[in-house]
Protein backbone atom coordinates (compact mmCIF):
# COMPACT_ATOMS: atom_id res chain seq x y z
CA UNK A 1 0.00 0.00 0.00
CA UNK A 2 1.36 3.40 -1.01
CA UNK A 3 1.81 5.87 1.77
CA UNK A 4 -0.51 8.85 1.87
CA UNK A 5 -0.94 11.96 3.95
CA UNK A 6 -3.84 14.23 4.66
CA UNK A 7 -3.25 17.96 4.81
CA UNK A 8 -5.31 21.10 5.16
CA UNK A 9 -4.70 23.92 2.70
CA UNK A 10 -6.13 27.25 3.83
CA UNK A 11 -9.50 27.11 5.60
CA UNK A 12 -11.59 25.53 2.82
CA UNK A 13 -9.53 22.69 1.39
CA UNK A 14 -8.36 19.24 2.45
CA UNK A 15 -5.91 17.31 0.30
CA UNK A 16 -5.02 13.63 0.35
CA UNK A 17 -1.55 13.33 -1.11
CA UNK A 18 -0.02 10.09 -2.31
CA UNK A 19 3.65 9.50 -3.24
CA UNK A 20 4.81 12.37 -5.44
CA UNK A 21 5.34 10.37 -8.60
CA UNK A 22 3.64 10.26 -11.98
CA UNK A 23 2.63 6.63 -12.01
CA UNK A 24 -0.54 4.79 -13.13
CA UNK A 25 -0.67 2.76 -9.89
CA UNK A 26 -0.71 5.94 -7.80
CA UNK A 27 -3.33 7.48 -10.06
CA UNK A 28 -5.51 4.39 -9.62
CA UNK A 29 -5.57 5.16 -5.88
CA UNK A 30 -6.47 8.77 -6.66
CA UNK A 31 -9.36 7.68 -8.92
CA UNK A 32 -10.61 5.13 -6.40
CA UNK A 33 -10.62 7.60 -3.51
CA UNK A 34 -12.33 10.33 -5.56
CA UNK A 35 -14.99 7.84 -6.70
CA UNK A 36 -15.64 6.70 -3.11
CA UNK A 37 -16.15 10.26 -1.86
CA UNK A 38 -18.38 11.15 -4.81
CA UNK A 39 -20.72 8.29 -3.88
CA UNK A 40 -21.66 10.06 -0.63
CA UNK A 41 -20.61 13.68 -0.90
CA UNK A 42 -20.64 15.19 2.61
CA UNK A 43 -22.75 18.31 3.21
CA UNK A 44 -20.89 21.48 2.26
CA UNK A 45 -18.34 19.86 -0.08
CA UNK A 46 -18.23 21.84 -3.34
CA UNK A 47 -15.52 20.21 -5.46
CA UNK A 48 -13.65 16.90 -5.54
CA UNK A 49 -10.67 17.19 -7.88
CA UNK A 50 -8.30 14.42 -8.99
CA UNK A 51 -4.77 15.26 -10.03
CA UNK A 52 -1.59 13.21 -10.64
CA UNK A 53 -1.04 12.08 -7.04
CA UNK A 54 -3.65 13.87 -4.96
CA UNK A 55 -7.36 14.22 -4.33
CA UNK A 56 -8.39 17.76 -3.40
CA UNK A 57 -11.64 18.39 -1.54
CA UNK A 58 -12.91 21.98 -1.47
CA UNK A 59 -15.74 22.87 0.90
CA UNK A 60 -17.74 25.73 2.33
CA UNK A 61 -16.30 25.96 5.87
CA UNK A 62 -19.57 27.37 7.27
CA UNK A 63 -21.64 24.44 6.05
CA UNK A 64 -19.20 21.59 6.54
CA UNK A 65 -18.44 19.32 9.47
CA UNK A 66 -14.71 19.37 8.77
CA UNK A 67 -13.87 16.63 11.29
CA UNK A 68 -16.40 14.40 9.57
CA UNK A 69 -14.78 14.99 6.17
CA UNK A 70 -11.34 14.25 7.62
CA UNK A 71 -12.58 11.00 9.23
CA UNK A 72 -14.31 9.99 6.00
CA UNK A 73 -11.13 10.53 3.98
CA UNK A 74 -9.04 8.65 6.55
CA UNK A 75 -11.45 5.71 6.51
CA UNK A 76 -11.50 5.50 2.69
CA UNK A 77 -7.90 6.28 1.82
CA UNK A 78 -6.56 2.78 2.40
CA UNK A 79 -9.55 0.92 1.01
CA UNK A 80 -9.20 -0.68 -2.36
CA UNK A 81 -12.53 0.66 -3.49
CA UNK A 82 -13.85 -0.41 -6.85
CA UNK A 83 -14.06 2.38 -9.35
CA UNK A 84 -15.24 2.65 -12.89
CA UNK A 85 -12.34 1.66 -15.09
CA UNK A 86 -11.38 4.43 -17.51
CA UNK A 87 -13.01 4.43 -20.92
CA UNK A 88 -10.88 3.77 -23.97
CA UNK A 89 -11.07 6.67 -26.42
CA UNK A 90 -9.36 7.13 -29.77
CA UNK A 91 -8.44 10.63 -30.92
CA UNK A 92 -7.73 11.17 -34.63
CA UNK A 93 -4.71 13.40 -35.29
CA UNK A 94 -3.36 15.00 -38.45
CA UNK A 95 0.37 15.21 -37.73
CA UNK A 96 2.87 17.76 -39.02
CA UNK A 97 2.64 20.44 -41.68
CA UNK A 98 0.63 23.54 -40.79
CA UNK A 99 -1.00 21.63 -37.90
CA UNK A 100 2.26 20.63 -36.22
CA UNK A 101 4.56 23.67 -36.36
CA UNK A 102 6.93 22.22 -33.72
CA UNK A 103 7.26 18.74 -35.19
CA UNK A 104 10.58 19.59 -36.81
CA UNK A 105 11.88 21.00 -33.53
CA UNK A 106 10.84 17.83 -31.67
CA UNK A 107 12.61 15.70 -34.29
CA UNK A 108 15.79 17.71 -33.79
CA UNK A 109 15.44 17.31 -30.00
CA UNK A 110 14.91 13.55 -30.38
CA UNK A 111 17.67 13.27 -33.00
CA UNK A 112 15.39 11.33 -35.30
CA UNK A 113 13.08 11.88 -38.27
CA UNK A 114 9.64 13.51 -38.04
CA UNK A 115 8.08 10.18 -38.98
CA UNK A 116 9.81 8.55 -36.02
CA UNK A 117 8.46 11.24 -33.68
CA UNK A 118 4.94 10.53 -34.95
CA UNK A 119 5.48 6.78 -34.56
CA UNK A 120 6.72 7.31 -30.99
CA UNK A 121 3.63 9.39 -30.16
CA UNK A 122 1.33 6.75 -31.70
CA UNK A 123 3.16 3.85 -30.08
CA UNK A 124 1.44 3.84 -26.71
CA UNK A 125 -1.77 4.40 -24.79
CA UNK A 126 -1.97 7.41 -22.51
CA UNK A 127 -3.68 7.79 -19.18
CA UNK A 128 -5.66 10.97 -18.42
CA UNK A 129 -4.15 12.02 -15.09
CA UNK A 130 -6.05 15.24 -14.57
CA UNK A 131 -8.01 18.02 -16.23
CA UNK A 132 -6.93 21.61 -15.76
CA UNK A 133 -5.43 24.67 -17.41
CA UNK A 134 -8.75 25.37 -19.10
CA UNK A 135 -12.11 23.58 -19.45
CA UNK A 136 -11.68 20.10 -20.91
CA UNK A 137 -7.86 20.16 -21.13
CA UNK A 138 -6.54 16.70 -20.23
CA UNK A 139 -3.01 16.09 -18.97
CA UNK A 140 -2.02 12.70 -20.39
CA UNK A 141 1.09 10.59 -19.95
CA UNK A 142 3.59 9.34 -20.19
CA UNK A 143 5.21 9.91 -23.57
CA UNK A 144 8.27 8.07 -24.88
CA UNK A 145 11.31 9.61 -23.16
CA UNK A 146 12.93 10.36 -26.56
CA UNK A 147 10.21 12.91 -27.40
CA UNK A 148 9.78 14.28 -23.85
CA UNK A 149 10.70 17.81 -24.93
CA UNK A 150 10.36 20.77 -22.52
CA UNK A 151 7.61 23.27 -23.27
CA UNK A 152 8.41 26.27 -25.47
CA UNK A 153 10.46 29.06 -23.92
CA UNK A 154 7.85 31.59 -25.09
CA UNK A 155 4.22 30.49 -25.18
CA UNK A 156 2.15 31.14 -28.30
CA UNK A 157 -0.65 33.67 -27.95
CA UNK A 158 -2.98 31.69 -30.16
CA UNK A 159 -2.91 27.91 -30.33
CA UNK A 160 -5.72 26.61 -32.61
CA UNK A 161 -8.45 24.40 -31.16
CA UNK A 162 -7.58 20.67 -31.39
CA UNK A 163 -3.81 21.22 -31.46
CA UNK A 164 -1.85 18.28 -30.01
CA UNK A 165 1.11 19.24 -27.87
CA UNK A 166 4.01 17.84 -25.87
CA UNK A 167 5.41 19.16 -22.58
CA UNK A 168 7.94 16.96 -20.85
CA UNK A 169 6.42 13.52 -20.33
CA UNK A 170 2.93 14.91 -20.92
CA UNK A 171 0.80 15.18 -24.02
CA UNK A 172 -2.48 17.00 -24.47
CA UNK A 173 -5.07 18.34 -26.90
CA UNK A 174 -6.19 21.98 -26.75
CA UNK A 175 -9.98 22.07 -26.17
CA UNK A 176 -10.31 25.68 -27.36
CA UNK A 177 -8.26 28.29 -29.19
CA UNK A 178 -6.10 30.41 -26.91
CA UNK A 179 -2.61 30.93 -25.50
CA UNK A 180 -0.41 27.90 -24.84
CA UNK A 181 3.21 26.86 -24.43
CA UNK A 182 3.25 23.20 -25.44
CA UNK A 183 5.20 21.97 -28.50
CA UNK A 184 2.66 21.35 -31.24
CA UNK A 185 3.04 18.24 -33.38
CA UNK A 186 -0.43 17.87 -34.92
CA UNK A 187 -4.09 18.66 -34.70
CA UNK A 188 -7.06 16.51 -33.74
CA UNK A 189 -10.51 16.80 -35.28
CA UNK A 190 -12.02 15.71 -31.93
CA UNK A 191 -13.72 18.39 -29.81
CA UNK A 192 -12.82 18.07 -26.12
CA UNK A 193 -15.08 20.82 -24.78
CA UNK A 194 -18.55 21.56 -26.16
CA UNK A 195 -20.28 23.62 -23.44
CA UNK A 196 -23.79 23.40 -24.93
CA UNK A 197 -23.65 19.61 -25.35
CA UNK A 198 -25.16 17.06 -22.95
CA UNK A 199 -21.67 15.63 -22.56
CA UNK A 200 -19.61 18.84 -22.55
CA UNK A 201 -16.32 17.14 -21.65
CA UNK A 202 -15.02 14.40 -23.94
CA UNK A 203 -12.40 13.19 -21.44
CA UNK A 204 -12.21 12.60 -17.70
CA UNK A 205 -9.58 11.51 -15.24
CA UNK A 206 -8.74 7.80 -15.61
CA UNK A 207 -9.63 7.52 -19.31
CA UNK A 208 -7.18 5.71 -21.60
CA UNK A 209 -6.38 7.53 -24.83
CA UNK A 210 -4.99 6.22 -28.09
CA UNK A 211 -4.06 8.53 -30.95
CA UNK A 212 -4.69 7.57 -34.58
CA UNK A 213 -3.05 9.20 -37.56
CA UNK A 214 -5.34 10.77 -40.19
CA UNK A 215 -4.54 12.57 -43.45
CA UNK A 216 -5.10 16.25 -44.22
CA UNK A 217 -8.14 15.35 -46.31
CA UNK A 218 -9.64 13.23 -43.54
CA UNK A 219 -9.01 16.05 -41.05
CA UNK A 220 -10.66 18.63 -43.30
CA UNK A 221 -13.62 16.35 -43.93
CA UNK A 222 -14.25 15.77 -40.20
CA UNK A 223 -14.03 19.45 -39.25
CA UNK A 224 -16.19 20.36 -42.25
CA UNK A 225 -13.75 22.35 -44.37
CA UNK B 1 -42.43 40.12 -20.05
CA UNK B 2 -39.28 40.30 -18.04
CA UNK B 3 -37.84 43.62 -16.95
CA UNK B 4 -35.12 44.76 -19.25
CA UNK B 5 -32.13 46.87 -18.47
CA UNK B 6 -30.39 48.63 -21.37
CA UNK B 7 -26.64 49.02 -21.09
CA UNK B 8 -25.79 52.50 -22.42
CA UNK B 9 -22.10 52.46 -21.48
CA UNK B 10 -20.46 49.26 -20.22
CA UNK B 11 -17.73 50.64 -17.92
CA UNK B 12 -14.25 49.11 -17.82
CA UNK B 13 -15.17 45.53 -16.90
CA UNK B 14 -18.76 44.82 -15.90
CA UNK B 15 -19.72 41.15 -15.57
CA UNK B 16 -22.60 39.09 -14.22
CA UNK B 17 -21.54 36.98 -11.22
CA UNK B 18 -23.34 34.66 -8.80
CA UNK B 19 -21.92 32.51 -5.99
CA UNK B 20 -19.65 30.70 -8.44
CA UNK B 21 -19.51 27.63 -10.64
CA UNK B 22 -18.74 24.93 -8.11
CA UNK B 23 -18.42 21.23 -8.91
CA UNK B 24 -16.71 21.44 -12.30
CA UNK B 25 -13.09 21.99 -11.33
CA UNK B 26 -12.50 18.28 -11.96
CA UNK B 27 -13.08 19.14 -15.65
CA UNK B 28 -10.80 22.18 -15.55
CA UNK B 29 -13.61 24.74 -15.28
CA UNK B 30 -12.67 27.66 -13.00
CA UNK B 31 -15.10 28.65 -10.22
CA UNK B 32 -15.35 32.40 -11.01
CA UNK B 33 -17.93 34.31 -8.94
CA UNK B 34 -17.54 37.70 -7.23
CA UNK B 35 -14.10 39.06 -6.27
CA UNK B 36 -15.74 40.44 -3.10
CA UNK B 37 -18.12 37.68 -2.07
CA UNK B 38 -19.38 39.53 1.00
CA UNK B 39 -20.40 42.74 -0.80
CA UNK B 40 -22.06 40.64 -3.52
CA UNK B 41 -24.11 38.83 -0.89
CA UNK B 42 -24.95 42.05 0.90
CA UNK B 43 -26.26 43.52 -2.37
CA UNK B 44 -28.57 40.53 -2.75
CA UNK B 45 -29.66 40.79 0.88
CA UNK B 46 -30.59 44.45 0.56
CA UNK B 47 -32.91 43.89 -2.40
CA UNK B 48 -34.44 40.74 -0.91
CA UNK B 49 -32.76 38.18 -3.16
CA UNK B 50 -31.39 34.79 -2.15
CA UNK B 51 -27.59 34.73 -1.66
CA UNK B 52 -27.16 32.86 -4.89
CA UNK B 53 -28.79 35.45 -7.18
CA UNK B 54 -26.66 37.04 -9.90
CA UNK B 55 -25.41 40.62 -9.50
CA UNK B 56 -23.38 42.94 -11.72
CA UNK B 57 -19.75 43.26 -10.71
CA UNK B 58 -18.51 46.73 -11.62
CA UNK B 59 -14.74 47.25 -11.87
CA UNK B 60 -12.85 50.58 -11.38
CA UNK B 61 -14.99 52.48 -13.86
CA UNK B 62 -18.73 51.93 -13.76
CA UNK B 63 -21.48 51.58 -16.38
CA UNK B 64 -24.44 53.68 -17.37
CA UNK B 65 -27.74 51.91 -17.84
CA UNK B 66 -31.44 52.51 -18.37
CA UNK B 67 -34.30 50.72 -16.62
CA UNK B 68 -37.12 49.77 -18.99
CA UNK B 69 -39.52 48.84 -16.19
CA UNK B 70 -39.90 49.73 -12.50
CA UNK B 71 -37.39 47.77 -10.45
CA UNK B 72 -35.87 47.74 -6.95
CA UNK B 73 -32.08 47.88 -6.89
CA UNK B 74 -29.17 48.27 -4.46
CA UNK B 75 -25.43 48.97 -4.76
CA UNK B 76 -22.70 47.78 -2.35
CA UNK B 77 -18.92 47.38 -2.28
CA UNK B 78 -16.63 50.09 -3.68
CA UNK B 79 -17.83 53.67 -3.09
CA UNK B 80 -18.82 55.43 -6.30
CA UNK B 81 -20.86 58.57 -6.82
CA UNK B 82 -23.87 56.94 -8.49
CA UNK B 83 -26.70 58.96 -9.97
CA UNK B 84 -30.29 57.97 -10.73
CA UNK B 85 -31.11 60.55 -13.39
CA UNK B 86 -29.78 63.68 -11.67
CA UNK B 87 -29.84 62.65 -8.02
CA UNK B 88 -27.18 60.94 -5.96
CA UNK B 89 -28.07 57.35 -5.02
CA UNK B 90 -27.71 56.12 -1.41
CA UNK B 91 -25.40 53.13 -1.41
CA UNK B 92 -26.17 49.96 0.59
CA UNK B 93 -29.86 50.80 0.31
CA UNK B 94 -32.79 49.29 -1.59
CA UNK B 95 -34.29 51.86 -3.94
CA UNK B 96 -36.95 52.05 -6.61
CA UNK B 97 -36.02 52.95 -10.15
CA UNK B 98 -38.89 53.92 -12.44
CA UNK B 99 -39.13 52.79 -16.03
CA UNK B 100 -37.08 55.14 -18.20
CA UNK B 101 -34.74 56.29 -15.44
CA UNK B 102 -31.00 56.16 -16.03
CA UNK B 103 -28.41 54.94 -13.54
CA UNK B 104 -24.89 56.28 -13.96
CA UNK B 105 -21.72 55.36 -12.07
CA UNK B 106 -19.59 58.49 -11.67
CA UNK B 107 -16.38 59.03 -9.77
CA UNK B 108 -14.93 56.16 -7.71
CA UNK B 109 -14.02 57.23 -4.19
CA UNK B 110 -12.87 54.05 -2.44
CA UNK B 111 -12.40 50.36 -3.21
CA UNK B 112 -12.23 48.65 -6.60
CA UNK B 113 -15.42 46.69 -7.18
CA UNK B 114 -19.08 47.51 -6.73
CA UNK B 115 -22.05 45.15 -6.84
CA UNK B 116 -25.39 46.14 -8.36
CA UNK B 117 -28.26 43.86 -7.41
CA UNK B 118 -31.83 44.08 -8.72
CA UNK B 119 -34.81 42.40 -7.10
CA UNK B 120 -35.20 39.02 -8.78
CA UNK B 121 -31.57 38.90 -9.90
CA UNK B 122 -30.09 39.19 -13.39
CA UNK B 123 -31.51 36.44 -15.54
CA UNK B 124 -29.08 34.78 -17.91
CA UNK B 125 -28.97 31.05 -18.71
CA UNK B 126 -27.08 28.95 -16.19
CA UNK B 127 -24.01 27.19 -17.58
CA UNK B 128 -22.95 24.20 -15.45
CA UNK B 129 -25.27 25.37 -12.68
CA UNK B 130 -24.05 28.96 -12.52
CA UNK B 131 -24.66 32.37 -14.05
CA UNK B 132 -21.12 33.59 -13.34
CA UNK B 133 -19.17 34.95 -16.29
CA UNK B 134 -15.83 33.32 -17.08
CA UNK B 135 -14.42 35.47 -19.86
CA UNK B 136 -11.46 33.25 -20.82
CA UNK B 137 -13.71 30.22 -21.44
CA UNK B 138 -16.50 32.42 -22.89
CA UNK B 139 -19.10 30.79 -20.63
CA UNK B 140 -21.81 32.08 -18.31
CA UNK B 141 -23.00 35.62 -17.76
CA UNK B 142 -24.20 37.59 -20.78
CA UNK B 143 -22.95 35.66 -23.83
CA UNK B 144 -19.83 34.62 -21.91
CA UNK B 145 -18.32 38.10 -21.93
CA UNK B 146 -18.23 41.44 -20.13
CA UNK B 147 -21.06 43.84 -20.96
CA UNK B 148 -21.07 46.08 -24.03
CA UNK B 149 -23.16 49.10 -24.97
CA UNK B 150 -26.46 47.94 -26.45
CA UNK B 151 -26.78 44.77 -24.33
CA UNK B 152 -30.24 44.19 -22.90
CA UNK B 153 -30.37 42.32 -19.60
CA UNK B 154 -33.40 40.45 -18.33
CA UNK B 155 -34.28 40.51 -14.65
CA UNK B 156 -36.19 38.01 -12.55
CA UNK B 157 -34.40 34.70 -12.68
CA UNK B 158 -34.61 34.19 -8.93
CA UNK B 159 -37.39 33.90 -6.41
CA UNK B 160 -37.59 37.08 -4.36
CA UNK B 161 -37.64 36.52 -0.61
CA UNK B 162 -38.75 39.97 0.51
CA UNK B 163 -37.94 43.44 -0.69
CA UNK B 164 -38.71 46.94 0.46
CA UNK B 165 -37.51 50.30 -0.79
CA UNK B 166 -35.53 52.12 1.88
CA UNK B 167 -34.16 48.94 3.47
CA UNK B 168 -30.54 49.62 4.29
CA UNK B 169 -27.61 47.77 5.82
CA UNK B 170 -24.15 49.04 6.69
CA UNK B 171 -21.23 47.86 4.58
CA UNK B 172 -19.44 44.83 6.09
CA UNK B 173 -16.16 44.89 4.18
CA UNK B 174 -13.84 47.66 5.43
CA UNK B 175 -12.75 49.13 2.12
CA UNK B 176 -8.96 49.47 1.96
CA UNK B 177 -7.43 52.94 1.72
CA UNK B 178 -4.40 52.43 -0.55
CA UNK B 179 -3.69 49.04 0.99
CA UNK B 180 -4.56 46.39 3.54
CA UNK B 181 -3.21 43.70 5.85
CA UNK B 182 -4.26 40.19 4.90
CA UNK B 183 -4.10 37.00 6.98
CA UNK B 184 -2.54 33.88 5.53
CA UNK B 185 -2.41 30.24 6.63
CA UNK B 186 1.06 28.83 5.81
CA UNK B 187 1.38 26.02 3.28
CA UNK B 188 1.15 23.68 1.62
CA UNK B 189 4.73 24.23 0.37
CA UNK B 190 6.05 26.54 3.10
CA UNK B 191 8.76 23.96 3.89
CA UNK B 192 10.49 24.90 0.60
CA UNK B 193 11.15 28.39 2.01
CA UNK B 194 13.75 29.25 4.66
CA UNK B 195 12.68 30.60 8.07
CA UNK B 196 14.38 33.84 7.12
CA UNK B 197 12.33 34.20 3.91
CA UNK B 198 9.10 33.25 5.71
CA UNK B 199 9.77 36.04 8.23
CA UNK B 200 10.64 38.59 5.53
CA UNK B 201 7.52 37.67 3.57
CA UNK B 202 5.31 39.02 6.38
CA UNK B 203 7.49 41.98 7.36
CA UNK B 204 7.59 43.69 3.96
CA UNK B 205 4.96 45.37 1.87
CA UNK B 206 3.96 44.10 -1.56
CA UNK B 207 2.25 46.11 -4.25
CA UNK B 208 -0.52 44.92 -6.57
CA UNK B 209 0.99 44.76 -10.07
CA UNK B 210 -0.47 46.53 -13.08
CA UNK B 211 -1.03 43.20 -14.88
CA UNK B 212 -3.41 41.93 -12.17
CA UNK B 213 -6.92 40.80 -13.06
CA UNK B 214 -9.76 38.49 -12.04
CA UNK B 215 -7.46 35.48 -12.56
CA UNK B 216 -4.70 36.63 -10.25
CA UNK B 217 -2.76 39.46 -8.65
CA UNK B 218 0.93 39.67 -9.45
CA UNK B 219 2.76 41.26 -6.56
CA UNK B 220 5.78 43.56 -6.78
CA UNK B 221 8.18 43.59 -3.86
CA UNK B 222 10.74 41.42 -2.11
CA UNK B 223 11.44 38.22 -4.04
CA UNK B 224 10.69 35.08 -2.01
CA UNK B 225 13.31 32.63 -3.19
CA UNK B 226 12.92 28.95 -2.44
CA UNK B 227 14.97 25.79 -2.55
CA UNK B 228 14.31 24.66 -6.08
CA UNK B 229 14.60 20.93 -5.92
CA UNK B 230 12.59 18.96 -8.43
CA UNK B 231 9.64 20.68 -10.02
CA UNK B 232 6.42 20.06 -8.11
CA UNK B 233 3.82 17.82 -9.69
CA UNK B 234 0.74 19.85 -10.66
CA UNK B 235 -2.32 19.62 -8.47
CA UNK B 236 -5.58 21.47 -7.79
CA UNK B 237 -5.10 24.95 -6.32
CA UNK B 238 -7.79 26.78 -4.31
CA UNK B 239 -8.72 30.47 -4.52
CA UNK B 240 -6.54 32.66 -2.29
CA UNK B 241 -3.42 30.52 -2.86
CA UNK B 242 -0.21 32.55 -2.96
CA UNK B 243 2.00 30.82 -5.48
CA UNK B 244 5.59 31.81 -6.11
CA UNK B 245 7.17 31.78 -9.57
CA UNK B 246 10.72 30.57 -10.21
CA UNK B 247 11.83 34.21 -10.03
CA UNK B 248 10.39 34.49 -6.50
CA UNK B 249 7.39 36.60 -7.53
CA UNK B 250 4.23 35.97 -5.48
CA UNK B 251 0.91 35.65 -7.31
CA UNK B 252 -2.45 35.55 -5.52
CA UNK B 253 -4.95 33.28 -7.26
CA UNK B 254 -8.29 35.07 -7.53
CA UNK B 255 -11.84 34.17 -8.68
CA UNK B 256 -11.09 33.20 -12.31
CA UNK B 257 -7.84 31.33 -11.55
CA UNK B 258 -6.96 28.12 -13.39
CA UNK B 259 -7.99 25.02 -11.46
CA UNK B 260 -4.52 23.43 -11.36
CA UNK B 261 -0.98 24.65 -10.88
CA UNK B 262 2.56 23.50 -10.27
CA UNK B 263 4.27 26.45 -8.56
CA UNK B 264 5.18 26.26 -4.86
CA UNK B 265 2.51 27.81 -2.64
CA UNK B 266 3.80 29.70 0.39
CA UNK B 267 0.35 30.17 1.93
CA UNK B 268 -3.39 30.58 1.46
CA UNK B 269 -5.35 33.74 2.30
CA UNK B 270 -8.16 33.12 4.79
CA UNK B 271 -11.63 33.21 3.22
CA UNK B 272 -12.76 36.10 5.45
CA UNK B 273 -9.99 38.35 4.09
CA UNK B 274 -10.45 37.56 0.39
CA UNK B 275 -13.08 40.32 -0.09
CA UNK B 276 -10.47 42.87 1.07
CA UNK B 277 -8.10 41.63 -1.63
CA UNK B 278 -10.90 41.91 -4.20
CA UNK B 279 -11.21 45.59 -3.28
CA UNK B 280 -7.54 46.40 -4.05
CA UNK B 281 -6.43 48.23 -7.20
CA UNK B 282 -3.07 48.05 -9.00
CA UNK B 283 -0.51 50.08 -6.99
CA UNK B 284 -2.19 49.41 -3.62
CA UNK B 285 -0.05 47.78 -0.92
CA UNK B 286 -0.68 44.47 0.76
CA UNK B 287 1.01 43.15 3.87
CA UNK B 288 0.66 39.54 4.91
CA UNK B 289 0.30 38.21 8.43
CA UNK B 290 0.58 34.53 9.42
CA UNK B 291 -2.69 33.17 10.73
CA UNK B 292 -4.33 29.90 11.77
CA UNK B 293 -7.34 27.70 11.11
CA UNK B 294 -9.08 28.87 14.28
CA UNK B 295 -8.67 32.58 13.46
CA UNK B 296 -9.87 31.90 9.90
CA UNK B 297 -12.97 30.15 11.19
CA UNK B 298 -13.79 32.74 13.87
CA UNK B 299 -13.45 35.59 11.39
CA UNK B 300 -15.66 33.84 8.87
CA UNK B 301 -18.35 33.17 11.47
CA UNK B 302 -18.23 36.82 12.62
CA UNK B 303 -18.63 37.95 9.00
CA UNK B 304 -21.55 35.61 8.46
CA UNK B 305 -23.26 36.89 11.64
CA UNK B 306 -22.87 40.45 10.35
CA UNK B 307 -24.53 39.41 7.08
CA UNK B 308 -27.38 37.65 8.88
CA UNK B 309 -28.11 40.25 11.55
Amino acid sequence: MQESKLLRVGDSTIVVEFSQRIDPSIHARVSALAAMIRRTVPEGVRDIIESYCAVTVEFDPLRTDIDHVIKLLQSKVNKNGAFQAGREITLPVCYGGEHGPDLECVARFAKCSETEVIEAHLSRDYLVYMLGFRPGFAYMGSVDSRIAIPRRATPRLKVPIGSVGLAGYQTGVYPSTGPGGWQLIGRSSARLFVPESKEPFLLRGGDVIRFESITHQEFNRSVGV
Amino acid sequence: MKTLIDILKPGLLTTIQDDGRWGYQQFGVPVSGPMDRVSHRLANFIVGNPWSAATLEVTFDGPELKFCKDVLFGITGARFNVYLDGSLVRLDTCQLARSGQKLRFGRRLLGARSYLAVTGGFDVPKVFGSRSTHIESKIGGFKGRSLKAGDKLAVGGDVVIDSQAGFTRASIVTLPRKGTRVRVIPGPNDSLFSQDILAKFVSSRYYVGIDSDRMGYRLDGLAVSFNARDELISTAVPVGSIQVTNLGKPIILMADHQTTGGYPRIGTIITADLPLVGQLSPGDWIQFEWSSQSVAMNELIAQERALMS
